[in-house]
């Protein structure tokens, strides 16, 4: 289990523990969290699991596969720290990460 | 209007077995969806992405389950009623009036939702002034390029219908390409061919760009992008493109009176009927105790929903179960030989 933090784009706050292996997506949808779509069930297919990350953490998580840039085109207002939280594992070493939810998915 | 024994809302591939299905059992039915072409997701997001998981093929891309899905299809001359969406579904004594955005009209006792995720629309700009000129001078579609001559348009996207349209409307137009980073996804020829133009100065490429925002009284007159380092700009334009491909609305659907659930619709899983007496839902768009969003499951859902709408479609007629080994009467609609 490692604790994950959703900020919503209204100013709401969820900390809830997400089973290692599963993805940031999987800890937003089954923990009711609201902004996170996943339309296409995590297949990076369709760019609305879109979140931030917060700055000091960019650095430790796994690289951007290839498609994932070319789906971040996509998303909705895409920044330096965006990506899409069907690629994000959660392990250890994302306890603790903090992600900010974009205010619309599309 | 149109009588049908069944009308099925989505050409995916759920969609695609469904049909095949209630015609196997003697019902006939017509598909409508929002797309311009068959497939659902299957085409739309990952045609050449392959599936591992369709029982008995052990690999297959999207455009070839597709493809094999027609094919099983071709006995039956299915009716495809193509980019357009169900707009309203009223209910009629026994039947259902189905009505669609291009004004045609269905009655039928069955209608089956296999709309995936919801119809296709074209992701749209996050600048919220831009709907003010859409449909005008912002675009998320072309269908007169003759309107861009001698104009300039500016094109936001880094695919393939950006970069396309790019190359075809530098040729009477004066065209800026704007794109969020530097790499281009569109296909390896195209990204060359723009930027030989932009070297030759025929396409203005401005990239690590995003719109933030859109000016102009009646008319568009300017937009400002800026740049990954803050930096702004304003540019002058007729029109403004967006390709950022599509997203899947629920739309319409969420108005029939239907119990939705987190963007999916609520079924039995014996006839995977709806709340509403002859509107079944079936592949990605229900939800039931233990649903998988599977396509296989989407292939049962659709069997055992066709089933559930020969009951309303021949009340007075018992249905008999039959394999396609043996039943004459399936061969015979698949118009091959008996044994």
């Amino acid at each position: 289990m490692s604790k994950i933090t959703y900020l919503t784009h209204d100013n709401q706050t969820f900390t809830v523990d997400v089973q290692n292996g599963l993805t940031v997506m999987e800890g937003a949808v089954q923990n009711d969290i609201p902004g996170i779509d996943a339309d296409c069930g995590g297949g990076m297919a369709c760019a609305t699991c879109h979140v931030y990350v917060k700055e000091d953490w960019l650095d430790k998580l796994p690289k951007k596969e290839d498609g994932e840039e070319d789906m971040l085109d996509m998303a909705f207002e895409p920044k330096t720290n965006s990506r899409l939280s069907c690629q994000l594992i959660v392990s250890d070493e994302l306890d603790g990460l903090i992600i900010k939810i974009p205010s619309k998915q599309a | 209007m149109n009588k049908i024994d069944a009308l099925i809302i989505g050409a995916g591939p759920t969609g695609l077995f469904t049909a095949h299905q209630l015609r196997l059992i003697g019902l006939n039915c017509e598909i409508v969806d929002n797309l311009d072409k068959i497939g659902g997701q299957c085409i739309e997001l990952y045609p050449d992405k392959p599936i591992y998981d369709i029982p008995a093929v052990p690999e297959c891309t999207g455009e070839e389950l597709t493809n094999n899905l027609l094919n099983q299809l071709k006995p039956f001359n299915i009716k495809f009623h193509l980019s357009e969406r169900v707009d309203e579904v009223k209910k009629d004594k026994d039947n259902w009036i189905v009505k669609t955005s291009n004004g045609k009209s269905f009655l039928t006792p069955n209608v089956i939702i296999a709309g995936g995720v919801g119809s296709f629309e074209p992701r749209k700009f996050p600048v919220k002034d831009c709907e003010k000129f859409e449909n005008k001078s912002v675009l998320y579609s072309i269908k007169d390029k003759s309107i861009f001559e001698g104009k300039t348009v500016t094109i936001f996207g880094g695919g393939d219908s950006a970069l396309d349209w790019a190359v075809e409307l530098s040729k009477n137009s004066k065209v800026n390409l704007v794109h969020r980073r530097d790499e281009f996804r569109a296909a390896q020829a195209t990204v060359d061919q723009v930027h030989k133009l932009s070297k030759a100065g025929k396409i203005n490429l401005l990239t690590k760009y995003q719109m933030t925002g859109i000016n102009g009284k009646e008319k568009l007159e300017n937009i400002e992008i800026k740049h990954d380092n803050k930096e702004t700009k304003n540019v002058k334009t007729d029109y403004v493109l967006g390709f950022f491909g599509l997203i899947m609305q629920l739309g319409p659907i969420a108005d029939w009176g239907l119990n939705i659930n987190k963007k999916t619709i609520e079924v039995d899983t014996e006839k995977f009927e709806t709340n509403q007496k002859g509107i079944y839902a079936v592949g990605d768009i229900c939800t039931y105790p233990g649903k998988l969003k599977l396509i296989l499951s989407g292939f049962h859902e659709g069997a055992l929903a066709a089933r559930a709408c020969f009951k309303l479609a021949r009340p007075n007629e018992k249905y008999r179960f039959e394999f396609t080994t043996s039943s004459k009467a399936i061969k015979d609609r698949l118009g091959v030989k008996g044994d």
